[in-house]
Formats: structure tokens, C-alpha cells, sequence
């Protein structure tokens, strides 16, 4: 199916001030920034949460390590997908016992895949919090699942598509909104 | 996504790339293998049926775990207390299984191409485990993943298999598969057990051990099938051991960095010496450890997502 881009929301100087914003207010939540781990959902989640690591580490000098989370596993809708997801590694080489875990995605929506990441980090181990970091909030949730840091809430029709692009996986920062167009 | 099949019979029926994806996926269960939780819910809710009418320590064990740390429910058909013994035919045993609803069938035979016979009437996905002297996918792909670990590559790789290949199953399997991978099979043995028909499946063949192991990267032991050996396929086994067995002596005109493989049971100091086994060139051990994974990987690709249009 095609798809008609219907707008362009974020370019990457909205994006930058956005993740600029989030650190901010992590910092300001998190005392204890030693106890702070990160951990992104594969696949931009991994490169928002090394964004949020670097800007932290900028403002405070500390490093914060970061892990990256497959959920394929975990998924609700596995056996009625319509062909298998490749699976890909879940690499988190620190424990998560006892810490503050910065959960990090790049769009919430239904919030089955937040669940599913919830219930991977709890066989990983029992992390002190969770919070959830998403630079999209596209509403339509179907649990009750909320986001701590938000990097722009955007209302949006079930038949629309929010498209993250990052440089390191798409050559360039942007948030689209896209339409399948029907073909006759 | 490049795997679409409904039971794996065979190497030969998978592409080189659904190897790759076979390899790519068994490293993801690795990682869960390795981990405190060794337990992902992927596959809750399926059955799967271990059917082995030969015996098996790491193959059966294998599967078990693998299928359990996928979280479906397995069943152990204990062949001694079926009704196997009372004469019910293989077809009805299946036929009865299959009327309990179970999901898939792990099938270790005597007789070659019985995963494909059943395969042909029933409806669940078939694993062959392993069928007479034929074929033993699942063994061969976790040689190739251990080797991969090892070498990072296949092209140009000389790989050495020594022993009973006439009789061996997992040697038919690892030649398809290293031939598919690009990589340079020499088999080894006593001519009565490496007949020169091999060579049919692109390998070479060197009836002499030091000669074969010359600037090897990988030497594969197979077990000598003390069991079959009846027939005087050579004439003694202290000459077997003193032409076919592998001694630190041997080993040094392989690769400095040459690793040492074995689908075991080993027979200690036939096959190989018991230094061997143990040094740090044996990876026998990593080969046991990758096969629950590669094991989780297949379950997961035959099993997982909706009933498909396989291709078989």
C-alpha cells in the first residue's frame, strides 16, 4: 500500500529542543542520577535513549549506561501475526536490580508494547522504577499506560501513521504523519 | 522474513539464506539462555511432542529445554511404555497424538525418512531429530552456529569430518550444510565407512588423517557407532584408533587456531584423545550449549505467527 505524507510535525530542530526538554525534567525528577539506567526499545528507542544519555552526560558529567530491549518475544499478538518478526538481541549487559530504568520508544499508541516491555525488564530483573520516555504521544491507548516524559503529544486518526525518522537509522531527523492512499 | 516452512525434514531443503536466519534468530535465544529468567512467553499455549523411538541424552534434552524456555508445554513419548510394544503402527501412534491437538512433532527414527512419511498425513509441524543414517538438521545447524561463533565466516574454511560417515546422519547433514556455505568438507575414515560416493555431495575425500588435517580450521569427530560396527567394517579397533584417532601429535599440523567438534557421545581415546577433548581447542561443550538455542530458534520459526501458506 502506498502511503501520502499528510504532514511534517517535528524537523530536527523541534526534535532536539524536545530531548533537550526531556533531559531537563529527568534530571529534575532523578536525584540519584547513579541509580539511573536506560533502556530503548528497539529499534529508534535505542538511539533516543543514547541522545538522552549524551545530553545528560553533558549537563552532569555522569554516564549513564544504556541497554537495548527486543520485545518480539513478549508480544500479545504473536501467534496472530501474519509472518514471523525476525527477532533480534536484547543486549543489557548491567543489572536493573534496585535501579531507576528510563524506559525509552519513539511513539506510544496502543501501549501493548510497553507492556511487553514491562513484563521483559521484569524477567530481567526487579528495577527500583520504570519510567516511560516517548518522543510521540499519538493518544488511542488500549491499556492504562501513561508516558512520564513526553516529547509532543499528537492527536491523531486510527488510520493515520506517525513516522519517526532519526539520522542514525534514516539519514534524517523528522516526525511524519502519513496516510495510506486507497488504490482503485 | 525468510523462512517460511512448515517442518524442517532436512538441510536440504533450506537456502542458505534461511540458514543465515536460522543462525541470526539462535542468537537472540542465546542471550535468553544466558540469562537469570531463562524464559521468554512466545510460545504459551503450544504442545509439542518429543517422539523418540531411539534413544537420546542431548537431542531429547535439548528440545525439552528449548521448548520450555519458549513456555510451551512439551510431552515426552516414553516409547518402552507405549503402545509401540504392543504393535500399533507408527501411522496410528501419530494418528493419536495428533487427535490430542498438539501443536508439533520432534521425530527421532531408525528408519530413514520416517519424519517424512509423517510429515506426509499429519497436521502438526514435523522436526526431524534425526532418521536413520539420512539426515540430523538440527545437529549440523548447531555445528554451523558454533562454527560461525569460532570463525565469523564459512567461504574457504577447511573443515575435516573423521570417522563412521557411512552410517552417520550428522555427517550427511554438516556436508550438505558446509557445502551450501561455501565452505571445504574433506571427509577421513577407513575406506569401508567413507565409500567414494561421498564425493557426489562435493567433498573430498583423504583416507589418510594426517594428510586430511593438514592446515585444517575445524576437524569434526564423529562417534565411532560401536554398536553398528558388527558387520567387520575394519578389522580391529586398536588399528581404527591407530590410523583414525585424533592425538595432540595430529592436531598440530592443523591450524594454529583449529578448534576440535564432536556431536558426541564421545568414546574417549577412540575417537580422540582424552587431552583433546578437554583443551582449549575443543568447543564440544559450546556445541551442547548453542543447541538448546538453535533448537528455541526453529521451534520459533516454524511455530510462531499464524498457520502460514508454507512452501511445503
Amino acid at each position: 500500500m502506498e502511503e501520502k505524507i499528510k504532514a511534517k510535525v517535528m524537523d530536527a530542530r523541534k526534535i532536539k529542543r524536545a530531548m533537550e526538554r526531556m533531559s531537563t525534567e529527568i534530571l529534575e525528577r532523578n536525584r540519584e542520577l547513579k541509580n539511573l539506567v536506560i533502556v530503548g526499545i528497539r529499534t529508534r528507542g535505542i538511539y533516543l535513549g543514547k541522545r538522552i544519555a549524551q545530553l545528560i552526560a553533558q549537563a552532569e558529567k555522569v554516564k549513564i549506561p544504556v541497554g537495548v530491549l527486543d520485545i518480539t518475544l513478549y508480544r500479545d499478538d504473536f501467534l496472530e501475526l501474519e509472518a514471523q518478526h525476525m527477532v533480534q538481541k536484547t543486549e543489557i549487559d548491567f543489572s536493573i536490580d534496585n535501579k531507576d530504568v528510563l524506559l525509552v520508544d519513539d511513539v506510544l499508541f496502543t501501549g501493548r508494547t510497553i507492556r511487553a516491555a514491562m513484563d521483559s525488564l521484569f524477567d530481567l530483573g526487579r528495577a527500583r522504577t520504570i519510567q516511560l520516555l516517548v518522543l510521540i504521544d499519538r493518544g488511542h491507548r488500549e491499556l492504562p499506560i501513561r508516558a512520564d516524559y513526553v516529547g509532543k503529544f499528537l492527536p491523531t486518526s486510527k488510520r493515520e501513521r506517525v513516522q519517526v525518522h532519526l539520522e542514525e537509522v534514516d539519514g534524517v531527523d523528522e516526525v511524519l504523519i502519513t496516510e495510506p492512499t486507497e488504490i482503485e | 522474513m525468510i523462512f517460511n516452512h512448515k517442518h524442517l525434514l532436512g538441510i536440504n531443503q533450506l537456502t542458505p539464506e534461511e540458514i543465515m536466519t536460522i543462525l541470526d534468530t539462535a542468537e537472540s535465544f542465546l542471550e535468553v539462555s544466558r540469562r537469570e529468567i531463562k524464559k521468554v512467553p512466545t510460545l504459551r499455549g503450544r504442545t509439542i511432542v518429543n517422539l523418540f523411538f531411539e534413544p537420546s541424552t542431548r537431542t531429547r534434552s535439548s528440545f525439552e529445554l528449548a521448548a520450555k524456555r519458549l513456555s510451551a508445554d512439551i510431552l515426552n513419548f516414553n516409547l518402552l511404555a507405549s503402545s509401540v510394544v504392543k504393535g500399533e503402527s507408527l501411522k496410528d501412534t501419530i494418528l493419536n497424538l495428533e487427535a490430542m491437538n498438539i501443536d508439533a512433532l520432534i521425530v527421532r527414527h531408525s528408519a530413514s525418512g520416517a519424519p517424512h512419511f509423517i510429515s506426509s498425513f499429519c497436521k502438526s509441524h514435523v522436526i526431524n531429530a534425526g532418521d536413520g543414517t539420512h539426515e540430523h538438521p538440527t545437529q549440523a545447524l548447531l555445528d554451523a552456529f558454533t562454527l560461525r561463533q569460532e570463525k565469523k565466516h564459512f567461504s574457504g574454511l577447511k573443515i575435516v569430518i573423521v570417522g563412521d560417515l557411512l552410517h552417520s546422519r550428522v555427517a550427511r547433514s554438516n556436508i550438505i550444510l558446509l557445502r551450501k556455505l561455501g565452505a571445504k568438507v574433506v571427509g577421513c575414515g577407513p575406506p569401508s565407512l567413507v565409500p567414494p560416493e561421498f564425493k557426489s555431495l562435493g567433498m573430498e575425500i583423504n583416507y589418510n588423517l594426517d594428510e586430511a588435517v593438514e592446515r585444517a580450521d575445524a576437524i569434526m569427530m564423529l562417534r565411532l557407532q560401536l554398536e553398528r560396527q558388527k558387520k567387520n567394517f575394519f578389522p580391529s579397533l586398536r588399528e581404527y584408533i591407530t590410523h583414525f584417532s585424533l592425538t595432540p601429535q595430529r592436531f598440530k599440523r592443523a591450524k594454529k587456531e583449529a578448534i576440535i567438534m564432536h556431536p558426541g557421545p564421545i568414546n574417549r581415546c577412540v575417537e580422540l584423545s582424552a587431552d583433546l577433548a578437554d583443551s582449549v581447542h575443543s568447543v564440544i561443550l559450546k556445541q551442547v550449549e548453542n543447541g538448546v538455542a538453535v533448537r528455541m530458534a526453529i521451534l520459533y520459526l516454524l511455530l510462531g505467527g499464524k498457520d502460514r501458506d508454507a512452501t511445503d
